[in-house]
């Protein structure tokens, strides 16, 4: 290319903010355009957990992929990001559970990511407040945590130093052809328009398959030591990977203050961002059941967002079927946290024309979107 | 003097006895042992500000149970109290 196109980013969240450092390192000329405030949406909303998944091929490549460039990202990440390796225990409860943990251990072993299996004794000395009788679990010791909003603002403040400019507080009605178009009338000149705004993104593209599904958190106070590990259950492969059904999974996380996120709960057709006390209850009557001294602990704050989730619950990457000029970077249901890094590389390979490490087929919004079924 | 004794609670706090009178908060105890409260997140001292259970600048451990507002928990005989050290 001679010239630079001009290239605008739609959102700031974190996988926004994630392109727009990405292209301006590689000297393009890049506008980041947020409605809100810097990654105030989803990014906010999510737990931050920096996680290796085997749900599919694809969802492997860019979770492995994402999480390396967060390792060679580390030593640059300021401490409001809290990053912190601190590994996942995928917990089981039955040997049903365990059964699973051996298969993903064997998994993530043949592809180089560590992995070790834990023996009820060896769990119970890893995470002792987790109830007894449990059979077992696989600790993922590469996995990691960090505060998603401030690690949006970091990505987002370092591609404004290389030159990225960003403009907040303007709502986008429209892009393609060219051009985006801005509530207040005005349109600015885009050869390439990045669509990162994750739910919301059929808005901008009509017809991409990304639906919201709700999910709620809890932070606590202080408790440190409490666990030491991102603990979830295996159960939660069964339970998020229900389509249709509300559903809970036990999934806690230590942050570096000492505090605890509880999670998960997963719901489509609630577009409703209050707080749904029914379903944050099973949450937390379930995260008891694991971590049976949680129920004496002070939650802080409760709140839920909207994971931006596909069907066959890979991201869509790459230009869209209806306009060629417009990239689509969104749909990364639970993992955009992790997979924003990988996401930001993809999208800047496909735009430079250059063979982006991993295979780009598997995300591209113009593939087929069967549902697949977990392996499990 | 029995009455007075009768009215007094002892506590530990930080491992050191204090008495109260009885009904007094644990936050009172805490200052009568000449400490403060929480610790933040970067390590420095809080006591309490509003003393009505809102700005839960108070937090101690008692009994073991962390982050219990102090300015809201009545000294109990041989309560054992965590405050800042």
């Amino acid at each position: 290319m001679s010239v630079s196109p001009e290239i605008i980013v739609v959102g700031a969240g974190i996988v926004g903010a994630a392109c727009a450092l990405d292209l301006t390192r590689e000297g393009l000329r890049t506008t980041v355009i947020e409605e809100g405030a810097p990654g105030a949406g989803t990014t906010a909303a999510a737990m931050g957990h920096i996680v290796v998944m085997d749900d599919s091929e694809a969802q492997f490549a860019l979770t492995r992929y994402s999480q390396i460039l967060w390792d060679e990202l580390r030593g640059e990440l300021p401490l409001n990001v809290e990053f912190e390796n601190c590994g996942t225990i995928w917990v089981a409860a039955d040997d049903e559970e365990m059964a699973e943990v051996r298969r993903k251990a064997d998994y993530y072993q043949e592809r180089g990511v560590r992995a070790e299996i834990l023996s009820p004794a060896s769990l119970r000395e890893a995470e002792p407040h987790l109830r007894p009788g449990l059979a077992g679990g696989l600790l993922v010791q590469g996995d990691g945590v960090l505060y998603p909003p401030c690690a949006a603002a970091f990505l987002l403040h370092r591609a404004q130093e290389l030159g990225a400019k960003v403009l907040l507080g303007k709502k986008v009605t429209n892009v393609g052809k060219g051009a985006v178009r801005l509530a207040d009338g005005s349109a600015l000149k885009a050869n390439i328009v990045i669509n990162a705004t994750g739910q919301l993104a059929p808005r901008l593209t009509p017809g991409l398959n990304i639906r919201p599904r709700k999910g709620h958190l809890v932070i606590t106070d202080r408790y440190p030591g409490t666990v030491r590990h991102q603990l979830v259950e295996l159960g939660y492969l069964k339970s998020a990977h229900s389509l249709s059904s509300d559903s809970v999974a036990f999934n806690v996380q230590p942050r570096k203050t000492g505090q605890l996120l509880i999670g998960s709960s997963r719901q489509y057709g609630d577009e409703n961002r209050a707080v749904d006390a029914n379903i944050l209850s099973r949450m937390l009557r379930r995260a008891f059941e694991y971590v049976p001294g949680l129920k004496g602990i002070s939650g802080t704050r409760v709140w839920a967002g909207f994971r931006p989730a596909t069907p066959d619950k890979l991201p869509l990457i790459g230009p869209a079927a209806s306009d060629p000029s417009i990239y689509i970077a969104a749909g990364h249901e639970g993992l955009g946290i992790t997979t924003s890094l990988g996401t930001a590389r993809l999208v800047t390979a496909q735009i430079l024309g250059q063979r982006p490490a991993i295979p780009m087929e598997p995300y591209l919004p113009t593939r087929e979107m069967a549902v697949e079924h977990h392996n499990a | 003097m029995r009455d007075s004794a009768a009215r007094e609670v002892t506590v530990r706090v930080n491992g050191r006895p204090v008495s109260v009178p009885a009904g007094a908060s644990v936050a009172v105890a805490v200052l009568l042992a000449g400490r403060t409260c929480r610790t933040s997140v970067t390590g420095e001292a809080r006591a309490p500000l509003c003393g009505m259970g809102t700005c839960f600048e108070c937090r101690v451990t008692i009994n073991g149970e962390a982050q219990r507002r102090s300015c809201q928990t009545l000294c109990q005989p041989d309560m054992e109290i965590s405050a800042h050290e």
